[in-house]
């Protein structure tokens, strides 16, 4: 048995079991925090596969930044634990089968259909007898020549996300002066000055005397 | 002894399986939930990784890397919706989201 077999077997061991507890946790804070180890734990075994800078990258951005933001917003809540874990125990049963038909259904076919990938046989496909470049600068030479396009439309979709996030969760202050932009593009010429129609301007009729009416007709 | 792709993808069976049983047991807490869907992304970028490696194909890395950034939209996303949802009903409990229900 290999150093990085022992090594597979600890990472797997420690991340499956920070998995349970992410799923069982009584508070969401602790929940958060197995998460955040079960990553570590994931990106060690990405490393044991080769894939260094993607295993750098769940740690960066998944460990640095996702799970803040999820640490944060759980804090910022005050959230009724209890309340959270009623039907926990009422929902064990289907959760438990459903597992186990999953787990099964997987083994079946990975026993049997991966024995034969014991030794792979498989011609390399893409960088065979390429110059053995390192992870970051084979991944780097594809993802700016091959899938260049796609690489924007992933920068498109993160743009798209920041804005929709920051549209959802932001709350004017409700006694500022505020202009709608969308009004003021949209405003023509005649909209700014209403001419109002009035009658000109007369000389006031001067009142006439005040005749005392009852005397005359006495 | 040595480690086989059946090994990784196990491991990535027995994860999905975890978050899925995780689904169903925190069927109330929104924010359990979302991290179950985290980790069923995890498990499906282990078995790409590892597909990746055995096969010596460097396109299952690039795909990893378009569902991390997917991802890391997603629960911006809905993050920001949990927020909302707790600001405007002061719980994230997932059966009072029935507003549009007749």
């Amino acid at each position: 048995m290999s150093v990085t077999t022992g090594l597979f077997y600890v990472f797997s061991a420690v991340m499956l079991f920070a998995a349970f507890r992410v799923i069982t946790a009584r508070n969401p804070v602790h929940a958060a925090l197995f998460l955040v180890l079960t990553f570590f734990q994931a990106s060690m075994l990405w490393m044991l596969l080769k894939a260094e800078f993607l295993s750098i990258t769940l740690v960066l951005v998944y460990v640095g930044a996702v799970m803040v933001l999820f640490l944060f917003v759980v804090m910022m809540m005050d959230i009724n634990v209890e309340d959270m874990r009623a039907g926990f125990w009422k929902h064990f049963p289907l959760a438990a089968v459903m597992g186990v038909v999953i787990a099964l259904e997987m083994a079946a076919v990975l026993m049997g259909g991966f024995r034969a990938m014991e030794n792979p046989q498989i011609p390399a496909l893409a960088s065979a007898d390429a110059v053995q470049l390192s992870n970051t600068k084979e991944l780097g030479k594809l993802l700016f020549t091959r899938y260049l396009y796609p690489l924007e439309v992933a920068a498109a979709i993160l743009l798209v996300a920041m804005i929709a996030a920051i549209a959802l969760t932001l709350r004017a202050r409700k006694d500022s002066k505020y202009v709608s932009p969308g009004d003021q593009v949209r405003v023509r010429a005649r909209d700014r000055m209403t001419v109002v129609k009035m009658a000109a301007t007369q000389m006031a009729v001067e009142p006439a005397p005040v005749v005392p009416q009852a005397e005359t007709k006495a | 002894m040595t480690l086989t792709l059946g090994h990784f993808l196990s491991l990535g069976a027995m994860l999905f399986a975890l978050s899925v049983v995780g689904i169903f047991l925190n069927r109330r807490n929104l924010i359990v939930l979302l991290m179950a869907i985290e980790l069923m992304l995890l498990a499906v970028n282990t078995n790409f990784v590892a597909f990746s490696y055995y096969l010596h194909d460097m396109h299952g890395q690039i795909f990893v890397f378009f569902i991390l950034t997917v991802a890391a939209a997603e629960s911006a996303i809905g993050l920001a919706i949990l927020v909302l949802l707790f600001r405007n009903k002061s719980s994230i409990r997932v059966d009072e989201l029935n507003s549009l229900k007749g």
